[in-house]
């Protein structure tokens, strides 16, 4: 049966099993909106385009599934672009559908025209422009695959209108044929042995693993391996929920806000085991320093990630779950096992001390502390909560303070650091997980940079809660001029601001605001509660700092304690 | 140190920005690139000259191999191969000279494909020793202007050394 493009469009997202999905219309998209009008796809407006790029990584990252957005030409395309390059640093599965006018016009400067392909090329894993109606099936089916496999990552689909209108025979293809991209999944297996070799002749080895153990499904592969070998793992901010928080083998995040045992267990290791995880500047610090005694073995799905800032001994390409699996396997029976884990006991103990003598920790007294907000949401959710931060110190104490215990369940803006990330991201974690508590951890800066999709989260009765920790100044900035510029506060003083709580009532939402200590329970508890959105404006010390902290490009030992 | 990079693509629209965007991106430098269609029409060759560490090689040719759009990368420099450059030149030729660049253009079995009553424009073919040797003997001649179209390379059948192995 003949179809339109626009009708082969929905047909083709029903075939991936889409059923969300968050857009904004516009003139070119209006024949695909018309469709989707009579289709049961679940749609949410949002209230910028960029708060529905989040939305749908959220989702990704809360569900593992493709999150998908829709969005006209021109400047609906670009409002769209920190979200793509957000889920393209770290690596989520979303397709982003933007409009284009009739290819006709394509190079005519046309009205809402914009060479989206070109502006979002270097910020996708792969992305297309559909010429003629005979290729949007395989067009759409080809993204969501590249998007899903291999490294996860964006794809923008780029659809002109008249495609839209153009009419063709609907066949959704079975088969995909890619001949240049084909994922390594399982590890080279000499590879894994030489690995193996090496771990067991350490003395003094550290596991330290990122966001691909939470892409590939990894954390239970991970937590076997970590327990075989009674070895400490380390998170970076990506890997935080794929190794369990409390667990007596967890030594925290490391890098530049990390733990002190952390950031010490590295740097004096001699077998590092780095998997899913890409040694960014974040968590290397001076990277001629990072690790300096150690032999590296590396499991990473993407070969580029390998020997790109550090030099590696054992790189092993390939899927986190299957490598880890097979090593798993073969350490069970393996009789060097029993000796390697007398050998690192002394290692052990030197970590424990270093915890004991540097827990993470802050000043009690004065003004109500955002690190106690954050403990009291942890004691309240027991960790079970999905949670969203923005980008500067509430990211931080977030990664610091919240004991993160299963995988998905920690949302934020990695790689990219996108203030404005954590709200929408919230609203989309939320959608796809609807009996889950969702919380984004907020600054009062960076809620301010969506804050219009309150009224997305009040028109779809979005229950997530933002506990904003409202210092009146954008403080990570301000604590960077506070150490290394000399107190000179230039431009980050955001005490004026919007009254939080009537913000919250003008669109519909539940506002609360918190100056003590003691309210902060009561509240969050009513907020748990709430049918409706909650913001809560919790008024905390506004100088406090995130410790410990190593400076830019310093090694990691180097690190403030306070 | 210098590389030669063999990159088999799909032919389809945007190929090319992709390949120059990545290096334009990630700040490797490109010394030369010619491309074109292969015997499949579907698939194209691009020949890529590139300089710089063995750890940036490296990188490159693995972020050259993620491009979903690329079939087989092939860095040519550790294998035995064969390469080319075309030149067009314009070179003054009038009175004695006229014989003089005539003489060059025998011995170096070039063309001329273009004449002028003061200029030849000669067309030569060579690796990059040649093109350099006729270059230097044809400056004290006047050149007006050179066109080049960049390497093509294609490795040998028979591989003498086991270099590629590596």
């Amino acid at each position: 049966m003949k179809m339109t493009g626009a009708k082969i469009f929905v047909e083709s997202l029903k075939k991936e099993g889409v059923d969300t999905i968050f857009g904004y219309p516009g003139g070119v998209v209006l024949n695909i909106y018309d469709e989707l009008y009579r289709s049961d796809i679940r749609h949410i407006l949002v209230r910028h385009e960029q708060g529905a790029a989040h939305m749908a990584d959220g989702y990704a990252r809360a569900s593992g599934k493709v999150g998908v957005c829709l969005v006209t030409s021109g400047p609906g395309a670009t409002n769209t672009v920190t979200g793509i390059t957000t889920a393209y640093m770290d690596s989520i599965p979303i397709i982003v559908f933007t409009g284009q006018v009739p290819t006709n016009l394509v190079g005519n400067d046309a009205f809402q025209e914009a060479d989206t392909i070109g502006i979002t090329r270097s910020c996708t894993k792969h992305n297309f422009l559909i010429k003629n109606v005979k290729d949007m099936a395989r067009t759409i089916k080809e993204a969501f695959y590249i998007a899903r496999t291999g490294r996860p990552g964006p794809v923008v689909v780029d659809i002109p209108k008249d495609v839209t209108i153009d009419s063709t025979e609907f066949h959704y293809p079975e088969h995909i044929d890619l001949p240049g991209y084909k994922p390594i999944y399982e590890g080279h297996t000499g590879q894994i042995k030489r690995a193996i070799d090496m771990i067991l002749a350490s003395k003094k080895p550290v596991i330290y693993t990122g966001g691909g153990i939470i892409s590939s499904d990894a954390a239970k592969e991970l937590l076997t391996f970590a327990e075989l070998l009674k070895t400490p793992v380390t998170n970076t901010l990506m890997g935080l929920g794929g190794f369990p928080g409390e667990h007596p083998l967890f030594l925290g995040m490391l890098g530049m806000h990390g733990t002190y045992a952390a950031n010490m267990a590295v740097t004096h290791t001699d077998m590092l085991i780095a998997i899913g995880a890409r040694f960014d500047d974040r968590v290397t610090g001076d990277i001629n320093e990072f690790a300096p005694e150690a032999k590296i073995v590396h499991i990473d799905i993407d070969p580029t990630s390998i020997s790109k800032n550090v030099e590696v001994d054992v790189p092993i390409v390939g899927n986190a779950k299957s490598v880890l699996a097979e090593m798993n396997k073969l350490i069970k029976k393996d009789k060097r096992l029993k000796e390697f884990l007398k050998e690192i006991e002394d290692w052990k103990k030197l970590i424990k001390q270093w915890q004991e003598s540097h827990p993470l920790t802050y000043k009690e007294g004065g003004k109500l502390k955002p690190q106690f907000v954050i403990e009291k949401i942890y004691e309240l959710t027991k960790g079970n909560a999905i949670i969203t931060t923005e980008v500067g110190q509430n990211q931080m104490w977030t990664a610091q303070f919240y004991k993160f215990s299963k995988p998905r369940t920690f949302i934020t803006s990695g790689g990219l650091g996108t203030m404005g990330y954590g709200f929408p991201a919230a609203i989309g974690a939320k959608i796809a997980i609807p009996e889950a508590t969702v919380i984004d951890i907020a600054g009062d800066g960076s809620i301010q940079m969506n804050i219009q999709e309150l009224a997305t989260a009040v028109q779809y009765n979005v229950n997530v809660i933002v506990a904003i920790l409202n210092n009146n100044y954008l403080g990570m900035v301000r604590q960077w001029q506070s150490l290394f510029y000399g107190k000179r506060y230039s431009h980050t003083d955001m005490s004026h601001k919007p009254d939080f709580v009537k913000l919250a009532d003008a669109y519909g939402a539940k506002g609360y605001m918190v100056e003590r200590k003691e309210d902060v329970l009561p509240v969050l508890k009513e907020a748990l509660k709430s049918k409706l959105p909650v913001l809560i404006d919790f008024h905390v010390e506004e100088e406090e700092d995130v410790y410990p902290m190593v400076p830019s490009g310093a090694s990691l030992k180097k690190m403030l304690l306070a | 140190m210098r590389h030669t990079i063999s990159l088999t693509v799909e032919n389809k629209f945007g190929v090319l920005a992709r390949v120059a965007g990545l290096f334009s991106g990630r700040g490797y430098n490109i010394e030369s690139l010619s491309v074109a269609e292969t015997l499949d029409p579907a698939v194209s060759k691009m020949t890529i000259v590139t300089s710089g560490e063995d750890k940036i090689i490296e990188q490159i040719i693995k972020q050259l191999n993620k491009l979903i759009n690329t079939i087989k990368v092939v860095d040519l420099t550790v294998t035995d191969h064969v390469e080319r450059e075309m030149v067009l030149v314009k070179v003054s030729a009038s009175g004695e000279n006229r014989a003089e660049v005539l003489r060059l253009v025998d011995i170096f079995r070039g063309k001329i494909v273009d004449v002028s009553p003061d200029t030849f424009v000669v067309e030569l073919t060579g690796d990059e020793e040649k093109i350099a040797a006729v270059l230097n003997l044809f400056k004290p001649l006047g050149v007006k202007d050179i066109v080049r179209t960049g390497k093509v390379a294609m490795q040998r059948s028979i591989q003498h050394n086991d270099k590629e192995k590596k």
